[in-house]
């Protein structure tokens, strides 16, 4: 029963990616359709895996085979269904199938429908693989097959060669992360013989030494950059804006609900490890919260509708890792999936906008949609207010959650936080009246253009907004259970000593409102009142054109890092190589020099032979005979 | 019967054949034409093969002797064959002298 | 059944072929396939536990044996050998060659020499399978190469100086060691008790032979002009066999039989074997013809298998072996995709290429997914071979590790931009065919291959261990 549960979570998706690959040609819009019932078959199974394991309490764990044989130990084919992995894989192939349902409307007439859907089944397998598999390298399968999945899917238009730098760099900056990550696993293999978090877990309830604290240290800084890299965190973000370039479904499921929170999933799921090593812990929350300010910070001025939600991902990433760092696990993980509520659905609605606007996606472009398209508008305003933390939607929950936990806990990076929360209110704000609000400011063609899109894309925006609103339940303060959910997982579950709601957690919340509310107002004013269109890139100036551009981050990286790259490679190629086969042919130069020198005694005069032999002889013979 | 080595001593044998070795020396360093240097050879030779006679006496043994014979028929054999190619280089090229015969540089 | 007759029928198969005039490459065909038949046969034998070595005597004085070895290690490079030749030869069917009768039993003739030398338990036949190996290889790329014949004479006739030159040190040590032991035999120059001076240069000379040929850096200069300049037949042969003597010479004799000595220079050739990874790397990146492209990648990887093995632990040695032929498998198919591209456009600079994924569907998805298989993604057979051998860097110094990782970010970055070049983009004007069924069936095998030992390697896990289990109670 457990193994038919395993494989039969495991190979829909798959079947369905096989599928749609080989016969998408004969199965033409039908593709679509079997994609998104094999991942609402997944769907369905996760279902019946929660309840049974809410049921019984027990893990479904499944060993299939013996995967790699190491000297000391071996590394299964292993699956392992506990509460957090049955967590991630409801709400995966939840919105999974929700975003396969829009694709079927959104990517219609593409020339590679049928290949489209297969790469988002393939996705959903190895996400599948990542979250349910027993130990760390079945998850770094998973780890490396959604990056392939990412490459595959944000370089989907190949034909636009900036598109597959996107899709190149994306892969590149997640390959820094996954050798940190191999490096991260390789120091755990190395202290424990194993890489079953089972296993692991129950070796550390054993006790540790300063050693292998030290060691443990090493492993969770290297694990934590691969997660920075997954998860879009400084200094390895800058894939995730340019991910963009792939179909906005791919950016909703992939880069923002799904894929870049693998990165929480894994420390999660190693929180027994990070809660040794504090100094690493104390890097997270660091890099968190500059995270969240930094991205929020570009966030303000990006006129690119999908690039200001991509900050705003990385930003809301920050927020998570910021509560990561500070042992507050459960807290990020509600933040994941209320994140990947709202999130979600924000992506799915611009690609709505996207689709009605024929492909422009600047935002000084767009203006006054709200009359034009009403779902999209009611939907994207709910998602809004739900990740600027107006309550009583379910981002204002967790976002207050983590700030609460930052305050106590350092107030620096509290304030860091709250500061990116009121931006990211004043951005979304920003956004919504740019393009819902005021007159529209495209081209006629465009306005004539304009429609609400088809039910199969606005049927998982209501949905989505609907979550938004309500998915805060999961985890309301004092009553959270989400927390006892997770209270196997966790082992310093902060329900097993649950903050009270005191005075200073209720003035908290005021601020946080507060912050909210200002963010939004400044957008009001300058928006609606003063009804300032962002200017055109020329006129940018100052501080402005520096976030404008992103704080020439990429620019900096180009210079600092690709070129070296480059300038070395050059210099391998063009001297080191010719010095080396150099010397290989200067052997033989030598010896061919030699032999010319000598060939000048050899000039076929006899006379000089006869001397050379006679006057050989007579040396011989002094040596011989007389000189000894 | 007589020992010669008793009328002329044994010395004057040996610094004769060192002349003659000598002089057979310096013919093959100085002189050009192959045939000259051919005789100068045989002089060689010969004064090697005087030696050996010389001390045949000398030591009363007839094995020396014998050495000479073999000698003077390997020198015979050497010639004939010498002076034919000789003779081959010469209607080819029309000269013998051996500052012409390069052909053989490296 | 023993091995001689996997021999034999290679040997014999040669001279078939030779003699067998117009469809001489049907006859190679049939004389690999039939070859890769008689391995997964004795392979079968040999788990059972029969044993299928071979042990004559062939000279009295000097003592030398015809010894052929019938374990694991020695099998699963047959096997690599025997899969790959039949492959080759059949995805030259569509090149216009000249000759075929020559060429095939050249081809099959190098097998021969391959096989015996991952074969051969004795020095001196060993030794002799080494360099006879050299000899096929030679007129494959002489006669039959690309560019002038000036050009590639230059080339070829330095690798082939180089690669002799290089023997001739391991000769002279073989030499040393039959004045010690009396015989040629592996087990005999196992048992010897050097001291840690002779094992020293008896490593130095074993070294320079296999690092020539490998290559590991600094001594790779044969390899990327020679790569260019052979036929595809002969590149893919160097690459997907023939380096691989190297590397499984190291694991079968030079550690062993210098194991204090390899214990003392560990560091030094690790670090030489991992400045061919980051070195390989950076060429690549920069590299305009896309066989010179695989060659630097080529290099990166070996220098990457070369440092696993000087590990000296099962994980690192095991993993070479994995990474041996999961790098043989893709540098053969990658070899073999830059041949596809040649026979339609005629060209082999990546610039000049480019939109071709649009055009050729087929292609260009077994072209990504060696790729992904060439970089290590998890998944594929490579990613083992990989894992396990940045494991057993990783336990000898965890920078090992780290540096020799690299390449898997620096992977990613040149495959990927050769990607990008070669395939991606707007749609090109030039027509490109998509595979034909025998292009389809060869880079079909060799995926397949990769993709099933990716996901269950257990099968040949458990024929090689056994035998690295024995090398490392030798070592230690």
């Amino acid at each position: 029963m457990d193994t038919n549960i395993i494989l039969l979570l495991l190979l829909i998706p798959l079947l369905g990616s096989l599928a749609t690959l080989f016969f998408g040609k004969k199965l033409g819009n039908a593709s679509g359709v079997i994609a998104t019932l094999a991942v609402f078959i997944s769907f369905v199974v996760s279902v019946i895996s929660f309840f049974q394991v809410q049921s019984t309490g027990t893990p479904i764990q499944v060993d299939l085979f013996n995967w790699i044989a190491l000297e000391n130990f071996n590394i299964s084919f292993g699956f392992l269904l506990d509460q957090l992995s049955i967590l991630w894989l409801l709400f995966v192939t939840g919105i999974g199938t929700l975003i396969h349902l829009y694709s079927t409307s959104y990517m219609k007439g593409d020339e590679n429908y049928a290949k489209f859907f297969s790469y988002l089944n393939l996705f959903i397998f190895f996400m599948i693989v990542l979250v349910t598999g027993s130990n760390l390298l079945m998850m770094f399968i998973g780890w490396e097959g959604v990056g392939l999945c990412s490459y595959l899917l944000i370089g989907f238009w190949h034909k636009n060669q900036s598109y597959n730098d996107a899709a190149k760099k994306a892969f590149i900056m997640n390959r820094i992360g996954d050798l940190g990550f191999l490096i991260g696993v390789f120091i755990l293999a190395f202290l424990f013989q194993t890489l079953d978090y089972m296993t692991i877990k129950e070796a550390l309830m054993q006790g540790t030494n300063h050693q292998i604290n030290m060691w443990l240290g090493w492993a969770t800084l290297a694990l934590f950059i691969g997660a920075a890299g997954k998860s879009a965190q400084i200094p390895l973000y800058t894939w995730l804006p340019d991910a963009m370039a792939g179909p906005t479904p791919v950016s909703a499921l992939i880069h923002a609900a799904t894929m870049v929170t693998a990165g929480i999933f894994m420390i999660t799921r190693l929180n027994f490890v990070f809660d040794l090593t504090p100094w690493v812990q104390d890097i997270i929350a660091v890099v968190g919260a500059l995270t969240a300010l930094f991205a929020a910070t570009i966030g303000l001025v990006q006129n690119d509708i999908k690039k200001v939600l991509a900050y705003s991902t990385v930003s809301q990433l920050g927020l998570m890792f910021m509560a990561l760092g500070f042992g507050a696990y459960e807290i990020a993980v509600f933040h994941v999936i209320t994140h990947a509520f709202f999130k979600a659905c924000l992506f799915l609605g611009s690609g709505s906008i996207i689709h009605a606007m024929g492909g422009e996606q600047d935002m000084r472009k767009m203006g006054g949609l709200r009359k034009f398209m009403s779902v999209t508008y009611i939907t994207f305003l709910l998602a809004t207010l739900a990740i600027s933390g107006i309550p009583p939607l379910a981002g204002f929950f967790s976002k207050d959650e983590i700030l609460m936990v930052a305050f106590h806990e350092n107030k620096i990076l509290w304030f860091l936080a709250a500061i990116a929360s009121v931006m990211t209110a004043f951005y979304m704000f920003r956004l919504l009246y740019l393009t819902f609000f005021k007159d529209f400011r495209g081209t006629q063609e465009q306005k004539n253009h304009l429609h609400e899109s088809p039910s199969a894309m606005t049927i998982p925006l209501i949905v989505l907004a609907i979550l938004s609103v309500i998915g805060g339940a999961i985890s309301l303060p004092g009553a959270s259970w989400l927390n006892n959910y997770l209270q196997p997982i966790i082992v310093n579950n902060a329900a097993s000593n649950p903050h009270i709601l005191g005075t200073s957690e209720y003035i908290l919340m005021a601020l946080a409102i507060l912050g909210a509310l200002i963010g939004i107002g400044l957008a009001y004013s300058k928006y609606i009142k003063k009804n300032t269109v962002p200017p055109i890139d020329s006129e940018i100036s100052g501080f402005h054109k520096v976030l404008y551009n992103k704080y020439y981050v990429d620019e900096i990286y180009m210079k600092l890092i690709v070129k070296p790259i480059y300038a070395l490679g050059t210099f391998f190629r063009d001297y080191v190589e010719l010095v080396l086969s150099e010397i290989v042919f200067g052997l033989g130069k030598i010896a061919d020099t030699l032999s010319l020198q000598g060939k000048k005694a050899q000039n076929g005069n006899i006379g000089l032979y006869l001397f050379a032999f006679v006057f050989g002889i007579c040396f011989l013979l002094y040596y011989l005979f007389i000189a000894r | 019967m007589v020992n010669v080595l008793e009328i002329i001593g044994i010395d004057s044998y040996i610094y004769l054949s060192v002349i003659l070795f000598c002089i057979g020396v310096f013919g093959i360093l100085y002189r050009r034409n192959a045939i000259i240097m051919f005789m100068c050879i045989e002089i060689m030779l010969n004064s090697a093969n005087m030696l050996l006679v010389a001390f045949s006496t000398y030591h009363q043994d007839a094995s020396g002797q014998v050495f000479v014979f073999f000698t003077m028929a390997v020198a015979a054999a050497e010639v004939a064959v010498g002076l034919a190619i000789l003779v081959a280089i010469f209607r080819n090229i029309g000269s013998i002298d051996i500052d012409n015969l390069k052909n053989l540089k490296g | 059944m023993n091995v001689t007759i996997l021999l034999l029928t290679l040997l014999i198969g040669a001279l078939a072929t030779y003699f067998s005039g117009k469809s001489a490459a049907k006859v190679a065909l049939i004389v690999g396939v039939a070859s890769f038949v008689e391995c997964i046969f004795l392979i079968c034998q040999q788990q059972q536990g029969v044993n299928v070595g071979f042990l004559a005597q062939w000279m009295n004085t000097p003592n030398i044996h015809i010894a052929l070895n019938g374990d694991g290690l020695g099998l699963s490079l047959v096997l690599l050998t025997t899969l790959l030749t039949p492959l080759i030869i059949l995805s030259s069917f569509e090149s216009p060659i000249e000759k075929k009768n020559t060429f095939y039993a050249l081809v099959l003739f190098m097998a021969f020499a391959m096989a015996g030398t991952f074969l051969a338990s004795d020095g001196f036949l060993y030794y002799i399978f080494w360099e006879l190996a050299l000899i096929p290889i030679y007129f494959i790329a002489l006669l039959w190469g690309n560019d002038t014949f000036e050009a590639r004479k230059k080339a070829i006739i330095k690798f082939f100086i180089y690669t002799f030159a290089g023997s001739l040190f391991m000769l002279v040590a073989f030499i040393y060691l039959y004045q010690k032991a009396g015989s040629f035999l592996l087990q005999d120059l196992y048992d010897l008790n050097l001291t840690s001076r002779e094992q020293y240069w008896i490593f130095i000379a074993f070294f320079l032979a296999y690092a020539i040929k490998i290559p590991i850096f600094p001594f790779h200069t044969w390899q990327a002009s020679t790569y260019e300049k052979a036929p595809t037949v002969g590149t893919m042969l160097l690459s997907g066999i023939m380096l691989k003597m190297g590397l499984y010479s190291i694991i079968r004799w030079q550690i062993p039989i210098a194991p204090q000595a390899a214990k003392e220079l560990m560091t030094t050739v690790i670090v030489l074997s991992l400045i061919g990874v980051v070195y390989g790397s950076f060429i690549a990146l920069k590299q305009s013809n896309i066989k010179r492209f695989f060659a630097y990648s080529s290099l990166a990887h070996v220098g990457l298998i070369a440092a696993g093995t000087y590990s000296l632990t099962l994980d690192g040695m095991r993993g070479a072996v994995y990474q041996m032929l999961a790098h043989g498998f893709v540098i053969v198919a990658l070899f073999f995709v830059a041949e596809i591209i040649f026979r339609r456009y005629e060209t082999r600079l990546i610039n000049e290429m480019g939109g071709i994924r649009q055009q050729a569907v087929k292609f260009a998805s077994l072209f990504l997914i060696l790729t992904f298989a060439s970089v290590g993604l998890p998944g594929t057979f490579n990613f083992i071979g990989e894992f396990s051998l940045l494991f057993g860097l990783s336990q000898v110094n965890i920078w090992y590790a780290i540096i020799g990782g690299t390449s898997i970010i620096l992977g990613a970055f040149y495959m990927l931009r050769m990607f990008q070049k070669s395939m991606l983009g707007e749609t090109n004007s030039k027509p490109f065919a998509d595979l034909t069924k025998i292009e389809g069936f060869v880079l079909g095998v060799l995926v397949i291959a990769i993709l099933f030992l990716g996901v269950y390697p257990k099968p040949l896990t458990d024929l090689i261990t056994p035998s690295l289990v024995e090398i490392m109670t030798q070592i230690k």
